[in-house]
């Protein structure tokens, strides 16, 4: 198929309607408007709804409305906003609740800057709601990829009846790329038997909760929840690797920062240093074990972690190296993005060039 | 032997666990015969609130959502916008729920004419949570958090609500009732069963004020909650219509 040029929230948005889904409900908030923007178009001409709600806080609890009646529905938004979706998350983990939020992460604390920034990664990963839930994120580095996990999301979300976040870094959402549309793999989904789609008389009535007052009986429902993202892990975890093998340094990045490192690799390559870049897609489950296989090569000296943010994701890669590899951190938050030689100047001191 | 009476097929069979003298079972009951007598049981999805009522899900017998803390209407705004035409939705809210944490979602439902109706239970008291200040607890009525009762000067006086929702122009019914003995009980089933029957109509948003007994956390008996009722809560807060688009202009 021809390629076409587009922007990235643009893309994300066209990407909801391809897979399926015809309902949005959320906010504005810079840098995802083209989001809601483009939906509140698109969808009323496929006889679907877009409502903007009056806070975020109302976006998600329209969107658990929506999803408990077993459609297809997506709300977007960036960092603060994100952060006022928060109990709807963790009801609709509790609830067992499927539907797609994207985070076009801007840069924090607080009202911050509308720029480009990764300073959620600890909210996306560990659950910025209450209790003990787990979604899967899914962290894009192109365009392209962004238009590709969007369609996928929507298919975990119903194959584990369970919310699954999209997380890009601003640049993602701003930039303009060539992709090409293409339809998630084919997979087996459940049945929605657990629907509010009114009993007609035929069945007892379906019930969406996440209220379970008797503790052994919450329990028992807590069991069951880390069953399921136990499964998650199991079959979703996904990551990319990039000449990783004999490499003297390792960059682990994710988003924007990653394609940094493809640059400075590069850089480092004219100077007879062998990088690679191991990229986790999945933030959560996190790629730990792959990782530690690539970073316990004998070449490895050093791991570098990249991120937009003062230092999250490597708590993550320093629980999976098991201290096997020291492991030094670059990043900027705020809004700024390291350069290339920047990123390469923090491999050679890594490694004591 | 010829059936007089019967429990309404809008509530399940489960055991009620309202405190005794409390206004939510009735108000319960009038609202599963308004569903039974429309026939809709089977069209309908009710948002249960977390308070007092958050398990209104296992009573009433249809499709239900229970909804986090104050959103049951932004939850049944989703609800209503993605189902089938025809589709009944409420939600079915206490004070602290809808008059409290809630305010921004029901005024926003109300204000988008979302086409559902909200039972608004106001004993302006927070019964769940043990007798702390609602916003519609009275000035001078005492509470666990007013312990020398709601002070004007510190905290205001209290929320209106059915006034308030009838000032949008998406709201096409709001009623404050009560059922504080068998003629206003009347009035209220009849309030409910217009509210329900304006949503099916695609008239606009519909709202139900119950003022509501709290025997429990009022420290009163249930008969002498009744009257406390009716000498301290209906002058302040009027019992009638404030919105009823079928007789005036909206």
């Amino acid at each position: 198929m021809a390629k076409e040029l587009w922007k990235g929230n643009e893309a994300i948005a066209e990407a909801a309607i391809r897979a399926g889904c015809k309902y949005f409900f959320g906010y504005p908030i810079t840098p995802q408007n083209e989001i809601p923007e483009y939906l509140s178009l698109h969808l009323p001409k496929i006889g679907g709804c877009f409502i903007q709600a009056e806070s975020e806080v109302a976006a998600i609890n329209m969107v658990y409305g929506a999803a408990g009646c077993g459609v297809r529905v997506m709300t977007s938004s960036s960092s603060p906003g994100i952060s006022l979706k928060q109990e709807g998350i963790t009801y609709m983990c509790g609830a067992e609740l499927p539907a797609v939020i994207v985070n076009m992460m801007r840069g924090g604390p607080g009202l911050g800057t509308i720029q480009p920034a990764q300073g959620d990664y600890f909210q996306a990963t560990r659950g910025g709601g209450n209790g003990d839930y787990r979604h899967l994120v899914l962290a894009p580095a192109t365009i392209q990829e962004a238009a590709d996990f969007v369609q996928l999301a929507f298919d975990l979300a119903e194959q584990y009846r369970n919310p699954v976040m999209v997380v890009a870094d601003g640049m993602i959402g701003q930039m303009m790329e060539a992709i090409e549309w293409r339809t998630p793999e084919k997979r087996e989904l459940p049945e929605k038997t657990w629907a509010t789609t009114g009993t007609k008389g035929e069945r007892k009535p379906n019930v969406i909760n996440s209220l379970y007052i008797d503790p052994n009986l919450c329990a028992v429902h807590n069991d069951r929840l880390a069953a399921k993202y136990q499964a998650m892990e199991d079959a979703e975890t996904r990551w990319e690797e990039v000449d990783t093998e004999n490499c003297d340094v390792l960059f682990v990045s994710y988003g924007t920062p990653s394609r940094i490192c493809r640059a400075a690799i590069r850089q480092l390559e004219k100077e007879g240093i062998k990088a690679g870049l191991f990229r986790p897609i999945t933030l959560w489950p996190f790629p730990g074990k792959a990782l530690k296989k690539a970073a316990s090569q004998e070449s490895v000296k050093a791991v570098v972690d990249v991120e937009l943010s003062m230092g999250q994701m490597i708590d993550d890669v320093k629980i999976a190296l098991e201290g096997c590899r020291p492991v030094s951190f670059i990043g900027k938050a705020g809004g700024v993005v390291p350069t290339p030689a920047e990123v390469a100047a923090a491999a050679k001191a890594a490694i004591g060039r | 032997m010829a059936i007089v009476y019967q429990k309404s097929k809008g509530l399940t069979d489960a055991e009620l666990h309202y405190c005794p003298g409390c206004t939510h079972g009735i108000v319960h009951k009038l609202v599963a015969e308004t569903l039974e007598e429309m026939g809709v049981l089977g069209n309908t999805i009710g948002v249960a609130p977390v308070g007092c009522s958050v398990f209104a899900y296992n009573y009433f017998n249809c499709d239900m959502h229970e909804a986090a803390h104050g959103r049951a209407p932004a939850v049944a705004t989703g609800i209503k916008r993605v189902s089938a035409p025809g589709t009944i939705v409420f939600t079915y809210q206490g004070d602290g729920d809808l008059a409290a944490i809630g305010t921004a979602e029901v005024i926003h439902a109300a204000m988008r004419g979302e086409k559902i109706t909200t039972i608004f239970i106001n004993n302006a008291i927070y019964g769940m949570t043990g007798g702390q200040m609602a916003p519609t607890t009275l000035v001078g009525q005492k509470a666990t958090t007013a312990p020398m009762g709601r002070q004007k000067d510190h905290y205001g006086s209290p929320i209106r609500m059915a006034e308030i929702i009838s000032t949008l122009e998406g709201c096409a019914f709001a009623q404050r009732v009560c059922v504080a003995d068998m003629a206003n009980l009347n009035k209220a089933k009849k309030a409910i069963q217009k509210a329900f029957k304006l949503q099916q109509e695609g008239a606009g948003f519909t709202f139900v004020e119950v003022l509501a007994c709290c025997p429990t956390n009022w420290g009163k008996t249930p008969a002498a909650s009744v009257e406390w009722l009716k000498e301290n809560m209906i002058p302040y807060f009027p019992l009638g219509v404030y919105k009823d688009i079928t007789t005036q202009e909206g």
